[in-house]
């Protein structure tokens, strides 16, 4: 069980891309949201909306993974260990969710480790903590959209 | 090494397809700051006085700043340069979405687009690929489609700049539009493109941006968001954007009503910020890092046609609505998208429009040169004559030039009522009850623009008719909100919940490392707002203090009705403010910088070519 369940509520998402920009600031101390561990897509120009794409930990880049490099943490959450992982990128190919991310930077996959900075930093509540609806500072937001 | 900076310059000519890559010049840097400041020192340096608008020798500048794509509230800004086919002169139009931080990642501060194609072209920017590819199919379609297409041969994550056919056709106030929505609007960018037959320009980069001290920038962005969410406007201004503006603007006597006859719209309650939300809202859509986001998705149904649309924003609102007398949000958002589609500026698109349809009220058009007749509020009257101008057919021809040089040909007094400075059509403001405004636009370096000085609540706050101090309020927001355009970053966390600008001298130093003061920068602002009009100097014959005019309408007529019902500014007040506007920033009567003022600024070579010793 992860200490961090993301929840998202699509709608009010605004395509800001913040999330990808923190994510990437605090795992990888980048100024490069293409290093962000969540994706957002734009369905643009109907129906108009943006989708968010996220992990659950659901763990089935672990059951793939031919070198059990990635491994699940006390915490709850999966981890890609860089030592053992080959690069064979299977778990991006395997992902539900589309979540295992690359970038030409990098010969290992990375993905979400259930930091939050995400859901803190999120200015439209579209991600948040399904434990903590309420963790956000500013929560007379929904009233007023 | 330049940090905040991608580093480098792409220099790309469409005529052979020839590519260069810069260092990007760290003196450039230095003094100019980035962005709009890049934009117009590149401009200055390479385009002869001789270069017409739509000659081959024209260049497009798309420049970002060291603050694009960086983490901090609203920083994908971008601005486009080019010599200005509305006016002749120095050009800039900037717009959020995505394609500025795409552009820095992709590893480019700025690109330099010369030459013609020989063809309907595409330029494809993919880290250090370039090329210029064949437009194909993409010639002829609208803003909306052509995204779509591109995007589905590209992939959604490719960020598109591009026109529509009121660019390929060399409208005079044809924009750029990205992100299904954002628009480069003003001076007619997206003809020099189309004049280029360059349909769209698409972006994709993965790089990180280099900072100098990444940590600290960290710390300091999630302060500045942490800010932002604590600020009261953060819930108050975001719902509605930029439309919520609209009711004071009304409650004023501001709001541009039947091409500026008056400034007091009664249907202004049907087309507001409250009208978007309860009526045709799909969804908030923000730009680049935005937590504030103005961008409102919309939806709606006109005759038979359900479309989708994002705006309408305030300027659209008031130009396309009280300007035009449309008197419900769905027929504003209606014709806003007609516009984006077509790919024409909807500030310059419906001020023209309403030019013609008092044209034709005061019986100069007929029905005969239009193809119908024309009245106020008749949202199929806009559409058509949108659609005229875009393809250039029948009298969208001659509108297509835009109003100064339409009412010239027309003649009739119609010169008094068309609302233009620089040739520029006026933007959202009415102001003759608001002097620091007027002199906004009468001395706004790309022509009649409010965003370089939005002077309308310093009106308010001193006194609508004081004249004191206002001329020195406009020098100061001339330096400081073009300043944000530099900088390549929105300023509406500042303009819009008041956000400190303490945190943008902090923000600039561990970003870049360069040790500026705020005052620092607001230099370099003025150092750009001088050569910007050193460039006007150059480009326009006899540019000087006639071009600093207003339309007459706002000397000769009085505001008939609403809250500034009987007010008007008297002439010779308006050439008191400019005679203090020139005296403050060290310009002669003329309206023209002196060496002195050059000198002191570091424009050295303006004075040498200018030849003004």
């Amino acid at each position: 069980m992860s200490a961090l369940r993301l929840a998202v509520n699509q709608d009010n998402c605004s395509g800001c891309r913040v999330c990808q920009l923190v994510c990437a600031m605090e795992q990888f101390s980048e100024n490069n949201p293409k290093k962000g561990r969540l994706g957002i897509h734009g369905r643009f120009p109907e129906p108009g909306k943006y989708e968010i794409s996220y992990c659950d930990q659901c763990g089935v880049c672990a059951d793939v993974c031919p070198v059990e490099a990635i491994e699940e943490h006390d915490d709850g959450y999966y981890w890609v260990n860089e030592e053992l992982c080959t690069g064979c990128m299977l778990c991006v190919e395997e992902c539900p969710r589309d979540v295992m991310f690359t970038h030409p930077d990098r010969e290992t996959p990375f993905k979400c480790v259930d930091c939050g900075v995400c859901v803190t930093y999120c200015p439209r509540n579209a991600i948040y903590d399904a434990d903590d609806p309420q963790r956000t500072k500013y929560k007379e937001f929904e009233e007023v959209q | 090494m330049l940090y905040g900076y991608a580093g480098r310059i792409l220099r790309v000519n469409l005529g052979d397809g020839s590519k260069e890559v810069t260092d990007t010049p760290e003196e450039m840097a230095r003094e100019f700051i980035g962005s709009r400041g890049f934009g117009s020192k590149i401009l200055w340096d390479e385009l002869d006085a001789d270069v017409k608008p739509f000659d081959r020798d024209n260049i497009i500048v798309m420049a970002a700043g060291p603050l694009s794509g960086v983490l901090l509230p609203s920083s994908g800004k971008i601005s486009f340069h080019t010599k200005s086919p509305a006016t002749g002169g120095y050009a800039d139009s900037n717009m959020g979405g995505h394609i500025c931080a795409e552009l820095k990642q992709a590893g480019y501060d700025a690109v330099v687009i010369e030459g013609r194609a020989a063809e309907p072209s595409y330029l494809y920017l993919e880290d250090d690929e370039v090329e210029v590819r064949p437009a194909g199919d993409l010639w002829g379609m609208g803003c909306f489609e052509g995204e779509e297409y591109l995007k589905e041969e590209l992939g959604e994550d490719a960020q598109i700049a591009l026109i529509g056919p009121a660019g390929e056709n060399k409208v005079k106030y044809a924009c750029i539009g990205h992100d299904f929505g954002r628009q480069a609007g003003r001076c007619g960018v997206g003809a020099v493109m189309g004049d280029k037959n360059l349909k769209a320009v698409a972006v994709r980069g993965s790089r990180t941006i280099p900072l100098k001290d990444p940590e600290a920038v960290y710390e300091k962005g999630k302060a500045m968001y942490q800010e932002v969410f604590d600020n009261p406007g953060f819930l108050e201004w975001t719902p509605e954007g930029t439309a919520g503006v609209t009711d004071w603007i009304n409650e004023i006597g501001s709001f541009p009503t039947k091409n500026f006859w008056t400034g007091y719209f009664e249907d202004y309650d049907k087309i507001n910020g409250r009208a978007i939300l309860e009526q045709i809202l799909v969804t908030h859509k923000g730009c680049f890092s935005c937590p504030i986001p103005c961008g409102k998705y919309s939806t709606g149904t006109v005759g038979d046609e359900d479309f989708v649309v994002e705006g309408p924003e305030y300027e659209t609102i008031a130009m396309m609505g009280g300007n035009l007398m449309l008197d419900s949000i769905e027929k504003v958002a209606y014709v806003n998208k007609v516009a984006d589609d077509l790919g024409l500026d909807t500030i310059s698109g419906g001020n023209v429009i309403a030019f013609a349809i008092e044209c034709f009220e005061k019986g100069l058009l007929d029905e005969e040169m239009v193809g119908r007749t024309l009245e106020w509020g008749n949202v199929d009257d806009v559409a058509y004559v949108l659609d005229l101008i875009a393809r250039r057919e029948g009298i969208g021809d001659l509108l297509a030039e835009g109003v100064r040089y339409a009412s010239r040909q027309i003649g009739g007094g119609s010169q008094q009522f068309a609302i233009e400075t620089k040739g520029l059509e006026w933007s959202g403001y009415e102001s003759r009850w608001a002097p620091s405004q007027m002199l906004a636009y009468a001395t706004a370096d790309v022509g009649a623009h409010h965003n370089r000085a939005w002077g309308i609540t310093y009106d308010i706050a001193v006194g609508r008719d004081a004249l004191e101090g206002k001329a020195e309020k406009i020098v100061e927001l001339q330096h400081l909100r073009p300043l944000f355009d530099a900088l390549g970053i929105c300023r509406f966390p500042w303009v819009e919940i008041d956000f400190d600008l303490q945190h943008y001298e902090e923000i600039f130093k561990i970003v870049t490392g360069m040790d500026f003061s705020w005052e620092d920068l607001l230099r370099a602002s003025e150092r750009i707002w001088n050569l910007n009009r050193a460039f006007n100097m150059k480009h326009i014959p006899g540019f000087g203090r006639e071009d600093d005019s207003v339309p007459e309408r706002f000397f000769e007529e009085d505001v008939p009705t609403g809250p500034a019902e009987g007010h008007r500014l008297p002439r010779a007040d308006f050439e008191k403010l400019l005679d203090r506007y020139y005296e403050l920033r060290g310009w002669d009567v003329n309206g023209r910088p002196t060496p002195e003022t050059l000198a002191e600024l570091g424009l050295d070579f303006v004075i040498e070519e200018l030849d003004l010793q």
